[in-house]
């Protein structure tokens, strides 16, 4: 009796080694949400895998089951892709999971790099790390003309506001800590994240670190900002980041 | 031509109308068809067009204070600011609304995933 129960125990301690959760938001990505998933598979590390499937249209979340190791949460209403990722920090939290990382469903990540962008939220270097394709000068990433302008704005921006240069603020490529979870469940922008929820972290003392990563080029599809989406982006996006600016620290839930 | 218009008669169908509007409210509370948080700019400004239609010289007072040349103006910028400030109070209404849903849509997403592991356990 008494060994089955260390037994049990020492079961439960395994289990709970794996303490990274790679969050992989999906919007309509049946074409490329399995390659996504079994990239990271092939890392061969603990990681567990969390696809958010934000209400698709297409095979995303069949595909993604398909995959015994993946962990799907089907959302009953077309969210966002800020939505999506806060219901998988929501998710890394009540579950205890020491971090998280945030990876596109879209197959613009590679996995390869996950380690790479981990390295310094488990060493307490920082809290959370936005993989960059534009801290190297010899990145090969080509962007189209309005984003690259787009980026350069925000840079700016962050610059005033947070007092930091972030060369990649559209990444959606993150690793956060423990208390950077906690902390998103509760603050975190639905739509088009990625630029506020820098300043939001920023402006709450959360250490951001940048960490130089290859993108690929998009293989499926086209960015989802496109036409008319692209000046009501940049209007939202720089709205929010200036209202963000403008609040006070205490606003947000700690 | 124009001093024979009995301009009496605007008075009596502006009180009328204001009246009926406040009434209107009033059994749309009673009713349950809106909440009392929500009405209260309705009744408040009920409350404002039946001073306004009793007090004749109300809208001249107001338009002179203001510096309004042309009376009937000042009416108007009153009108728009009800309708202003009722829209404005719906889109905060929506933004919180819209807010709520996304924590439920989360919440039960998150349910939702447990269950399932939970069956899945069990079998």
């Amino acid at each position: 009796m008494f060994f089955f129960f260390i037994m049990h125990n020492v079961k439960k301690r395994s289990f709970e080694l794996t303490n990274t959760l790679i969050i992989v938001p999906g919007y309509n990505e049946a074409k490329s949400i399995g390659d996504v998933i079994n990239n990271i598979l092939e890392q061969k590390q603990n990681y567990d895998i969390l696809v958010i499937n934000d209400c698709s249209n297409d095979e995303t979340s069949q595909i993604a089951r398909r995959i015994a190791k993946c962990k799907v949460i089907d959302l009953p209403i077309n969210l966002g892709v800020g939505g999506a990722v806060q219901t998988g920090f929501k998710y890394a939290y009540n579950n205890g999971y020491s971090y998280a990382v945030q990876f596109d469903g879209d197959g613009q990540h590679n996995a390869s790099e996950i380690g790479k962008i981990l390295t310094p939220v488990q060493n307490n270097e920082a809290d959370v790390v936005i993989g960059s394709r534009f801290l190297t000068k010899e990145t090969s990433y080509r962007s189209t003309f309005a984003r690259r302008k787009g980026i350069y704005i925000f840079r700016i921006l962050n610059l005033l506001f947070i007092k930091q240069i972030i060369t990649d603020n559209t990444s959606g490529f993150r690793a956060y800590n423990k208390k950077a979870i906690k902390f998103l469940t509760y603050n975190y922008p639905q739509d088009y994240p990625e630029p506020e929820s820098v300043v939001i972290l920023g402006r709450n003392d959360f250490v951001i670190k940048e960490i130089s990563v290859k993108m690929n080029e998009r293989k499926n599809g086209r960015s989802s900002i496109n036409g008319l989406k692209i000046p009501y982006y940049m209007f939202k996006v720089l709205l929010s980041v200036i209202m963000t600016s403008l609040r006070k620290r205490n606003n947000y839930v700690k | 031509m124009l001093n024979s218009v009995d301009t009496d008669r605007i008075q009596y169908f502006a009180i009328a109308g204001s009246i009926l509007l406040m009434i209107f409210i009033v059994e749309l509370i009673r009713r349950k068809k809106i909440k009392e948080q929500y009405s209260l700019l309705w009744l408040f400004f009920s409350v404002v067009f039946i001073i306004l239609a009793f007090w004749r010289n109300g809208i001249e007072v107001i338009s002179d204070f203001i510096g309004i040349s042309y009376a009937p103006a000042a009416f108007l910028l009153i009108l728009v600011m009800a309708i202003f400030l009722v829209l404005i109070q719906y889109s905060i209404l929506i933004s919180k609304l819209s807010e709520d849903i996304k924590v439920l849509v989360q919440e039960i997403a998150l349910l939702k995933e447990k269950v399932e592991n939970q069956k899945n356990k069990d079998k």
